[in-house]
Formats: structure tokens, C-alpha cells, sequence
């Protein structure tokens, strides 16, 4: 099972999609762990004490 | 006589804001006629400040966990937010106030989710300020949250050449926005940031609820301030707090705001921050021609912007230069 990144609920949400053009992932979408996320002015990173650290493309 | 008619000889030609009331008359202008307010509203800035914008990146150096209700925000601990605490080190502060001077900035402001700063966060602040000034051609400004007359020395001692604390509503809205501090409180510290030298940054944010009279009186609050510089952020309804499911602004009232805003305050700052790309999309150039002269470039502090190419894209287009560096003595 994977988990919505915006609002850690399973699935996909087309309104969570839309707003994270915007946003920064909030959750892990492996295990729905709220992740520790920095935003900096070009870009962010996001750590889930699991599943390790993911960057802005 | 017609608000228009009046601000044009007041305003434009005599350089004196609007007041609270007018500033009312000009929120209550019909859509019809929010062309004709901001194409004033242009000439007033363009006459009163030039045609230059300036360009500023902010970061934040310490996320959430704020002890502070702020109800529009995503930081603070009292509500279910799904933003964590998180510290941002030295080399990565400097690495941000890079990337920011390398988009044409002139402004890298650090800004912490806190009451007030305690003594792990200024000591933080002081390093990251001077390993900035080592490394970085940029202008460092601070948004710490309440200070003592201390700290407002410190930070005047080392450099920070502006503060940054917001009123975020008028006064008589103040208690619908924040519970666990005063307004007099925030009037307090930005008191004493002016009078320590330091150029004053305060604004606060429309379409948190208040009324178009409580907005006019927000416009004359900060006008009474007299600050440097004016950040106009427009709610951006963050999950988990009480403001989450306030509907945005539409895009004309924010208009009708960044116009009468610069009526108010015809020499200020005007800087469009928060909650632009969602409040105006495509029409924050109507802004930039509509009173505005600074923009926050980039992502903010827990949602993201547009990348900082696109609104030099903008400015470009638009032919506003982009305000040089220059340093006080």
C-alpha cells in the first residue's frame, strides 16, 4: 500500500496532487511517517526516520 | 469627491497616504473600477519610489514548533499541522542565501517559528549571519519573533540591517488570529527595532476573515508604523489550523488590497510574499503594476513559489529593473 504524500490517507487525491505543485511532501508514502522536511529557496528535503531522505527534483 | 480624484492630488502629487477612511472608500470601489485604483496606484509608486523591484529569498532556520497560536499557520505546535520541527545547519543556511543572491537578490531573510528568539537561536543567528557576510554579496534581514531591547542590540550590532515582525491584522482583528500574544506586544517590538537603526520590515496578511473595515484599519495601523517595508501575504489556508478551511481571497480583492496599500503608504516597500500563486496566479503582474515594488522570490518557508526564473521573467517583461545591492554605513 502506498500513502498520499500531502495528507498521509492511502491512495491517490486528485486535490492533494493539485496542491502539492505548491507544497512540499508532508508524509512518507511507504509508511505515512510525517516526515522532517526543509524548504529552501529552490528546492526542499524531506527525511522519514525510516525510509531515509528524498530531494526536489 | 471622488476617492481617485482625491488620492491623485493628495496621494500622487503630495505624497500623503490615504487614511483609514479613504483607504476604505478605496476598498469599497466597484470591480469596474480596480483598473483605474491600481493604475494610480502605479503612478504613485513609480513617482515615490521608482521603477525599481526589489528582489528578496527567505528561509527558515528553525521549522515548527512554535508555542504560538497564529491561527494561519502551519508552524505552530498547538495545532494538528503536518509540519515537524526541523533546524537548519550553517553551511546550509549559507548554501540558501547563495542561491538566493545568484537569482539577482538583494535581501536573504532568516526567519525562525518562535516566541522570541532564546539563546540557542541567536547564538545560531550569529553564526549564520557571519558566515553569510563571509561568503555572500547580500543583505541579511531577521524574523525572530519578539525581541528585548538586548537582542534588538545584538542583532543591530552584527549587521541585520532590517527586522522583520508582523502585525498580520488590524487590531481589532487581532484576537480572531492569535491568542497567546498581545497586538501591543508585536507594536512593542517593532518599536524597537526602529529605534535601534534597524530598517523595519511589517506587514501581515488579508483574507484571514477580517472585514473591508478592518482591512482599511489594518492599512492606517501600518501606516502609523511608518515601516521600510511592507510584506503583503494573502492567507493561504494551511491544513490542520483553524484558517484551514477558510476559502482564498478572490483576485480582484486582493487587488483592490495591493492598491489601496500603496495609497496608504506611497514610499513604503510593497512586497508581494505569501499566498500570491494561489490568491492572483497569472495576475501578480497586475500587481507589479498595481503598487507593488518587491517580490519574494522562490520557495517561502513551508509551501513553495514559483521558480524564482519565472518571476525574473516577469519584471523582465514588464521592463522594472531589479534594485541593486547597496549597503548602509
Amino acid at each position: 500500500m502506498t500513502y498520499c504524500d500531502r495528507c498521509g490517507e492511502p491512495g491517490v487525491h486528485p486535490a492533494c496532487v493539485q496542491a502539492r505543485q505548491l507544497e512540499p511532501p508532508r508524509y512518507c508514502p511507504q509508511c505515512r511517517r510525517r516526515m522532517v522536511v526543509q524548504v529552501t529557496p529552490t528546492g526542499w528535503t524531506a527525511r522519514c526516520v525510516e525510509h531515509g531522505e528524498t530531494l526536489s527534483s | 469627491m471622488d476617492i481617485l480624484e482625491t488620492a491623485r492630488t493628495q496621494v500622487l502629487e503630495q505624497g500623503i497616504g490615504l487614511s483609514e477612511q479613504q483607504a476604505l472608500e478605496a476598498l469599497r470601489l466597484p470591480d469596474e473600477r480596480v483598473d483605474e485604483l491600481l493604475d494610480l496606484a502605479h503612478e504613485v509608486r513609480m513617482r515615490w519610489c521608482g521603477d525599481e523591484v526589489e528582489v528578496e529569498g527567505i528561509v527558515s532556520l528553525k521549522t515548527g514548533g512554535c508555542p504560538e497560536d497564529c491561527h494561519f499557520c502551519s508552524q505552530s505546535g498547538v495545532f494538528d499541522s503536518p509540519v515537524r520541527s526541523a533546524w537548519l545547519d550553517i553551511p546550509a543556511l549559507v548554501r540558501a542565501a547563495r542561491e538566493t543572491a545568484a537569482t539577482g537578490a538583494t535581501e536573504f531573510c532568516i526567519v525562525a517559528a518562535v516566541r522570541g528568539p532564546d539563546e540557542r537561536l541567536m547564538r545560531q543567528v550569529r553564526d549564520g549571519v557571519a558566515a553569510i557576510q563571509d561568503a555572500v554579496d547580500i543583505n541579511v534581514a531577521c524574523s525572530l519573533g519578539m525581541l528585548t531591547q538586548d537582542q534588538v542590540d545584538e542583532l543591530a550590532g552584527i549587521g541585520v540591517h532590517r527586522y522583520n515582525h508582523n502585525l498580520e491584522t488590524a487590531r481589532s482583528h487581532f484576537d480572531q488570529v492569535v491568542t497567546t500574544h498581545s497586538y501591543d506586544e508585536r507594536w512593542d517590538t517593532c518599536q524597537l527595532v526602529r529605534k535601534a537603526g534597524m530598517e523595519l520590515c511589517c506587514g501581515g496578511i488579508v483574507g484571514m476573515g477580517e472585514t473591508v473595515e478592518q482591512r482599511a484599519e489594518f492599512a492606517a495601523q501600518l501606516a502609523e508604523l511608518q515601516p521600510d517595508e511592507v510584506p503583503l501575504n494573502f492567507l493561504n489556508p494551511r491544513p490542520g489550523t483553524p484558517f484551514g478551511d477558510v476559502e482564498p481571497m478572490s483576485a480582484v480583492d486582493a487587488l483592490r488590497a495591493v492598491g489601496t496599500f500603496r495609497l496608504v503608504m506611497p514610499r513604503t516597500i510593497l512586497r508581494f510574499a505569501g499566498g500570491r500563486e494561489i490568491t492572483l496566479g497569472d495576475l501578480a503582474s497586475r500587481g507589479i503594476t498595481g503598487g507593488v515594488n518587491a517580490v519574494i522570490v522562490g520557495n517561502y518557508l513551508t509551501t513553495l513559489g514559483r521558480p524564482a526564473t519565472e518571476d525574473l521573467a516577469m519584471l523582465a517583461d514588464l521592463k522594472m529593473p531589479i534594485k541593486a545591492l547597496t549597503r548602509g554605513l
